[in-house]
């Protein structure tokens, strides 16, 4: 079975890698681009039977840092 | 005083950390990601600078989940002493045995320099040697020492005069310039600069010779 996790940056924790983007964005000419936030998709494969509660706990132990990211989780 | 260094795929601090330990007349041992325990008699650890598993996932993650950094907190726990740099402050971060976290430099780019260090407390094995508020030259080496943590963290570290070293003039957007940190009972030291790089006239400079010595004043009597 597949599990989907995505991880952001917590609302008010700087991305200076987004702003980089948004400014390479306007740079191009793409106008109206107010914000920009980067964050990544880590996509498991798991044994049958795994549930969301493992997932969480991957989570929390290693695949984010929840003192500046903010994850969530999608099994199936 | 005996200490170990640890040594992850990627480390690159290592055997600097080490000659500079071994400067002030310490024993050391070199301790593998794998090993499980640390030697009984270690006094310090010492996490070095570097890329630990070429800084995957986020800078620290995975070398923070190695075996022996199960020890190294046990070894915290009991009140032992722990000097993380660079990386090093980063594994210390991911483990939790430091608070916030080392994000990407302000500026995204990777730093190299000399740069000027305000010490802020003396009140700790690591900084006796010097005076709160002198300032010294140590250098950087980083692209993701930009300090954060939420704003009543830094209030704590504050109130609780656990900021150590803070920069002069600010060069990755560090929250409150912060450049090194101290645990809660002042035994483990997280700081982005390399005092062990600035430790031997042949370094060009030895300002951070005073760390390691007081430590070995400390850590002998202890």
């Amino acid at each position: 079975m597949k599990a989907t996790v995505h991880i952001m940056l917590k609302n008010g924790v700087l991305d200076p890698q987004g702003e980089a983007v948004r400014h390479a964005l306007g740079a191009l000419g793409f106008e109206g681009v107010n914000g920009v936030r980067q964050g990544k998709i880590i996509e498991l494969d798991l044994d049958e039977g795994a549930t969301e509660a493992d997932v969480t706990a991957m989570c929390e132990k290693l695949l984010a840092n929840t003192v500046i990211e903010s994850y969530s989780v999608e099994v199936g | 005083m005996h200490a170990a260094v640890v040594v992850f795929p990627g480390s690159n601090c290592d055997r600097d950390l080490a000659v500079a330990f071994q400067a002030v007349g310490a024993k050391v041992t070199m301790v593998w990601h794998k090993d499980s325990t640390l030697p009984g008699d270690v006094d310090i650890v010492g996490i070095p600078g570097g890329f630990s598993f070429g800084d995957y996932l986020r800078c620290g993650a995975i070398a923070a989940n190695s075996p022996i950094c199960r020890s190294v907190a046990d070894h915290a726990e009991r009140g032992g002493y722990v000097l993380g740099v660079c990386n090093g402050f980063q594994v210390l971060t991911e483990t939790g045995l430091l608070p916030g976290v080392l994000l990407r430099n302000a500026q995204l780019k990777y730093i190299c320099q000399t740069v000027g260090l305000k010490v802020e407390t003396s009140q700790s094995v690591f900084t006796e040697g010097y005076n709160a508020g002198d300032v010294i030259d140590i250098p950087i080496a980083h692209h993701d020492g930009n300090y954060f943590a939420d704003e009543a963290t830094i209030a704590q570290l504050q109130d609780e005069d656990r900021i150590a070293f803070s920069y002069m003039d600010n060069p990755n957007g560090a929250r409150a310039d912060i450049a090194g940190i101290l645990s809660e009972n002042r035994r483990v030291l997280g700081m982005m600069p390399h005092p062990e790089r600035a430790a031997d006239a042949a370094h060009g400079g030895t300002d951070g010779q005073a760390l390691f010595r007081a430590l070995a004043g400390a850590l002998v009597t202890a």
